[in-house]
């Protein structure tokens, strides 16, 4: 008993200190948070997969709160339940309070600190390069078939071009999903 | 009524009547902020530019900001937990519901729809953030300005560096940000 308790207290400050990383790294939240994602869960706890992480980009997404806040409760709720998503949320948000504490207590004058601004351009720009890899790496084992790069192109046109929200988006590929995996086999199954 | 129960339900609110999280969330923040007079238009727009700036998400690091202006630490705490509350009341159940349900032929069709339909999001996230963050514009003041060729290198060097030599992305972080500081202070 006290073994699985140390255990347990092992694997949720594990979880707390990479959202911790995660959230510290990222910059723009959202998307921005992918890379990161992908680095540290994926490659080097193996927590998920890239193609799991897809649906829990979609659940995040279509869900209220915050998209980074979300997906870190997703993934913390499916390795250890509720202490598991508070541990990861608690992680991911930490960085936050205190950056921002620390910048709204003893730097009000940020925005004249000429440095600190031209540091943050360079990061936002390389973010851009980051987001656009894990994009490339993380999209291309979900285009296994005719309709899933059919479905891909129109939520990335859609999401480019109109002003549609992205849960609208999400639900058309859901439903897309349903008529063309569910019914659509269903019936060949049929004839 | 505490200003830090007020705190706690508005952003409360705040967590559960916003989908999609960020520039979603702003103008509900904007408006409980401003209906409580806690911060004039110009702190609330000073605060939107350094929350961007910043790591953390956008909507976190405004709550957090707003929080700590209007109440001190235990403003920035309870602001910023009362946002993500909502999430975590919501999640649990729903996650557990999916889990449980992931072999089902209809969820599991869902899943092949929703999975390619999120790949298309993410393309275009890349695509709107390189709008925004590939033009010069360190106080994001000007969202008009010309994309600038420096950006686009660093951009284009961390795609490489992630993408094809496997480069740690949080070093990449670093290292953009000292050859930031470098070139675009020459």
């Amino acid at each position: 008993m006290q073994q699985t308790k140390q255990q347990t207290a092992a694997a949720l400050w594990e979880l707390f200190t990479t959202f911790f990383r995660i959230g510290l790294f990222t910059f723009g939240g959202g998307y921005a948070m992918l890379p990161l994602v992908e680095k540290e869960v994926i490659d080097k706890k193996g927590w998920t997969d890239k193609e799991e992480i897809l649906s829990i980009y979609a659940l995040a997404q279509s869900v209220p709160g915050v998209i980074a806040v979300n997906t870190s409760l997703i993934l913390g709720n499916r390795l250890a339940g509720v202490k598991g998503a508070v541990a990861a949320g608690a992680g991911v948000i930490l960085p936050s309070l205190i950056v921002i504490v620390a910048i709204a207590a003893f730097f009000s004058q940020i925005q004249d600190n000429f440095y600190i601004l031209q540091a943050f351009s360079g990061i936002r720009a390389a973010v851009v390069g980051l987001v656009a890899a894990a994009a490339v790496r993380i999209a291309r084992p979900a285009l296994k078939d005719r309709p899933a790069v059919l479905i891909a192109l129109s939520a990335f046109l859609l999401s480019a071009f109109t002003d549609l929200h992205a849960v609208v988006i999400i639900g058309a590929g859901a439903a897309a999903g349903l008529a063309v995996y569910y019914l659509g086999a269903k019936r060949r199954a049929e004839n | 009524m505490s200003i830090v129960v007020k705190l706690f339900w508005s952003f409360f609110k705040i967590g559960l009547f916003t989908i999609g999280g960020g520039y979603a969330m702003i103008p509900l923040m904007q408006r409980e902020i401003e209906s409580y007079g806690w911060l004039t238009v110009d702190e609330f727009i000073d605060i939107l530019a350094i929350a961007e700036m910043t790591p953390g998400a956008l909507a976190v690091n405004t709550a957090t900001f707003a929080g700590f202006r209007t109440a001190g630490l235990l403003g920035a705490v309870v602001a910023t937990a009362s946002l993500a509350l909502p999430s975590l009341l919501i999640i649990v159940p729903l996650s557990n519901f999916w889990e449980a349900n992931r072999e089902h032929p209809v969820i599991i069709a869902i899943l092949k729809g929703i999975k390619p339909a999120v790949a298309g999001l993410i393309a275009a996230a890349a695509l709107y953030i390189g709008q925004t963050a590939l033009r010069y514009d360190p106080l994001l003041a000007n969202q008009g300005g010309v994309v600038d060729l420096r950006s686009i290198v660093i951009a284009a060097a961390a795609f490489v560096a992630v993408g094809k030599l496997k480069v740690d992305p949080i070093k990449t972080i670093l290292a953009a940000g000292l050859v930031g500081l470098m070139v675009f202070s020459l």
